[in-house]
């Protein structure tokens, strides 16, 4: 079966033209007026693993779009109990469903659900897979600061390989002909990174990676999925931490986004976190007409 | 030894041994009696009892089978499936894995000790070889080379040779320690055992479920290296070159580096061999569609660099047998998150066609030494006497087949019991006509 339209499982597939759009009809969604495009429609947030912003955020978008949400996490639920990943989506279905929200510790898990379940999906983050509505905030975010994608060299430092985020910027980006730098440690960043998409480049230095850049991405080290990997992170910091000086090296507007949730002292310092340049509060924000865009998609509504 | 188990005879379903069969017509093929001729073959009492030149064997045999167009070769040995009993019959039961065998053209196989409970004791060895089991076809059992397959002590080689055993194998739970898999080669070269290893320091490999690449990187799934199996490809292979009479028998070796290893082992005269999968030698990790957890295996599916590694192998002769890696799933255990789904894919009704659309049509290797790869070679392999040749005196076993058939896999018309293949709906050419066991035709096309 094929997915549902409206779904949205990740941007590696999702044309350029429908990003833009996207994007496009985000601007015209405001939390704040709420607009009852989802009237009456059940949205469903399945939740396997901890979630506290995306959750929120999409959340918030339902209701603003006038749709009822209900949420189901792993913990206390059916799915603790040993019931699949589609026995839960087809009584999502059953229960009547209208969008199913998921967010799943296994990669793929949003495209399995997609290939079996009639209602439109939303990829709310899989595995070290995809993140693709934090792609979509994110390009809004950058798009609010620079005006447009042309000319722009995004450095992305970190924790690249357990990065969904990471994975669906890359792939968004470069649609768009952004020049993307890689940079980090082996163990985090291997080589093969480079063949994700295409202008994407990995380099081991901070300095190689800030020279440039108009806008800079960091990502939390994430030593839970670290699954034997040692980093020291002593070392890390001393190489890659986003302190003040560092950031002196990108080109003057530069501005830092971040995911979260950040660690302080890890791979930025609170003077960066808190800055001028920061944009790691705005990314938040962004989130939620961001979301409403994505599920008004996902019921037709984006017209 | 008990003469049961030097014969080493496996599991036969009532042959019915007054019944003379003549193959007339065919073209035989059998690698280790270099014949690649037009040839009549006489079953009789289980044996070959002739082989000669068209319409040279005289007299009447009870049953004919025209083999015109057909080739007719010695019956095809599998060296590696999962069967499933005892305990999982769910996925597979040696009734319904031998009838998808036999469909495929095999007439043995070779059965993995991983089951539930683990096959570790003559009583296990003995309760396959049962005739309650239904087998089709002959099943020769390999045993656990350590209790429960726990890598620590290893089990009484002696007894379970004598039972019928034909090898010993931890597979699916590789020995890592050193000094364990030393003495399994030891205590096997002293019997004349082969030690199969399933080559993967899982120490490396925890969490993975496909091979390391950008392909693994871009679905965000942890991957499993060529070192991890070459690893321990190239430790076994030391050990053998070290201990005097040892024979490692390696598993579906999937990596270039590996290859390597073997390779030098072969040139050093240490007893050496190795299988190779169909789904090795037809499809690399790009094949995959997304998440698609009919291509998940292990040993996965390999880069591209590998995979021409190994069609070398396959055509110079360094490989010794194609084996199926036959692995039956239920749906359930199938359609779940990639990461968490079973490993393992079935393939024994599509050897044979992957084989020669794969290796013969587009590679151009010749038909005798495919056929040798199922036949002389994991005969080899595993010491099954009087199998896999058809000279007079071997046991009737032939696989009669069409080479230029053409056809589509249907896997909703599989005998096995599953349906985990990526093959479904594959355009393959060449397909078993008759599958001969004991000189009993017990499947036929």
């Amino acid at each position: 079966m094929n997915p549902a339209r409206g779904s949205l499982l990740g941007i590696e597939y999702l044309e350029a033209a429908e990003i833009l759009k996207i994007l496009k009809f985000a601007r015209r969604m405001n939390p704040d007026k709420p607009r009852p495009l989802l009237k009456g429609k059940r949205v469903l947030l399945l939740f396997y693993e901890s979630s506290t912003r995306t959750r929120s955020s999409f959340e918030i978008a339902a209701k603003s779009l006038g749709a009822h949400t209900v949420f189901i996490q792993s913990s206390g639920s059916s799915i603790e109990k040993g019931e699949s990943l589609l026995d839960t989506g087809y009584t999502a279905r059953a229960l009547g469903a209208d969008v199913i929200v998921i967010r799943h510790p296994n990669a793929g898990a949003p495209y399995l659900m997609a290939q079996h379940i009639d209602v439109p999906i939303i990829n709310a983050g899989d595995g070290l897979h995809e993140h693709p509505s934090q792609a979509l905030l994110d390009a809004y975010t950058i798009l609010r600061n620079k005006k447009s994608f042309e000319g722009l060299q995004v450095a992305i430092v970190g924790d690249i390989f357990h990065s969904r985020v990471a994975r669906s910027a890359c792939h968004l980006l470069s649609k768009f002909g952004v020049k993307i730098i890689l940079c980090g440690p082996p163990e985090l960043v291997p080589d093969v990174a480079n063949t994700l998409a295409p202008e994407v480049r990995v380099t081991r230095h901070i300095e190689d990676a800030l020279r440039g850049t108009s806008v800079l991405m960091l990502l939390r080290v994430q030593t839970e999925r670290l699954s034997g990997l040692k980093i020291d992170l002593s070392e890390y910091i001393a190489r890659y931490q986003m302190t003040a000086e560092r950031l002196k090296l990108a080109i003057k507007d530069c501005i830092v986004m971040h995911p979260g949730p950040i660690i302080r002292g890890l791979e930025l310092t609170s003077e960066v976190a808190d800055g001028a340049q920061a944009r790691i509060l705005e990314e938040v924000r962004n989130g939620v007409p961001v979301r409403m865009a994505i599920l008004a998609r996902a019921m037709g509504k984006m017209h | 030894m008990t003469s049961d188990a030097k014969n080493r005879r496996g599991q036969t379903s009532s042959v019915q041994r007054s019944i003379s069969l003549l193959i007339k017509g065919g073209h035989v093929v059998d690698p280790r009696a270099r014949i690649d001729a037009p040839m009549d073959v006489l079953l009789k009492d289980g044996h070959v009892t002739e082989i000669a030149p068209p319409n040279k064997i005289k007299g009447n045999a009870d049953e004919k089978f025209d083999a015109r167009g057909l080739i007719v070769a010695p019956g095809f040995i599998d060296l590696h499936v999962h069967l499933r009993e005892p305990g999982q019959a769910h996925k597979e039961t040696i009734a319904t894995g031998t009838a998808a065998a036999a469909a495929g053209g095999f007439t043995s196989v070779c059965t993995m000790p991983n089951t539930v409970p683990i096959v570790d004791s003559v009583d296990w060895i003995e309760w396959l070889r049962q005739p309650e089991r239904g087998a089709m076809i002959n099943v020769f059992p390999i045993a656990a080379a350590t209790r429960a397959s726990k890598g620590a002590t290893l089990t009484d080689f002696r007894a379970l040779q004598s039972a019928g055993a034909i090898a010993v194998t931890d597979d699916g739970k590789p020995i890592l320690d050193d000094s364990i898999m030393r003495d399994a080669l030891v205590l096997g070269g002293d019997l004349n055992f082969p030690v199969v290893q399933h080559a993967e320091d899982t120490r490396m490999t925890e969490n993975c479920s496909m091979h390391a690449g950008a392909r693994s990187f871009r679905l965000g799934l942890r991957g499993m290296t060529a070192a991890a199996e070459a690893s321990i490809v190239e430790r076994d292979v030391h050990l053998a070159m070290q201990i005097p009479n040892a024979r490692l028998h390696v598993a579906h070796l999937s990596t270039a580096d590996a290859l390597k290893s073997v390779r030098r082992g072969k040139r050093a005269k240490a007893r050496v061999t190795l299988e190779v999968t169909p789904h090795h030698f037809a499809l690399t990790d790009e094949d995959m569609p997304d998440y698609d957890s009919n291509y998940k295996m292990n040993p996965p599916l390999r880069s591209a660099s590998d995979l021409e590694a190994i069609l070398v192998a396959l055509a110079d002769g360094t490989v010794d047998a194609i084996a199926t890696d036959h692995a039956p799933h239920a749906v359930h255990e199938k359609e779940m998150e990639f990461e968490r789904a079973a490993f393992g894919i079935t393939g024994l009704e599509t050897a044979l066609a992957l084989a020669i659309t794969k290796l013969h049509r587009e590679k151009r290797i010749p038909l005798s030494r495919i056929v040798e790869l199922f036949t002389a070679g994991p005969a080899h392999c595993f010491d099954l006497r009087g199998r896999g040749s058809l000279v007079r005196g071997s046991i009737a076993d032939v696989t009669v087949f069409d080479p230029k058939k053409r056809w589509t896999f249907d896997v909703s018309k599989s005998r096995s019991k599953s349906k985990n293949t990526p093959f479904d709906g594959w355009q393959l050419t060449g397909k078993a006509v008759a599958t001969i066991v004991g000189g009993k035709i017990v499947y036929r096309a």
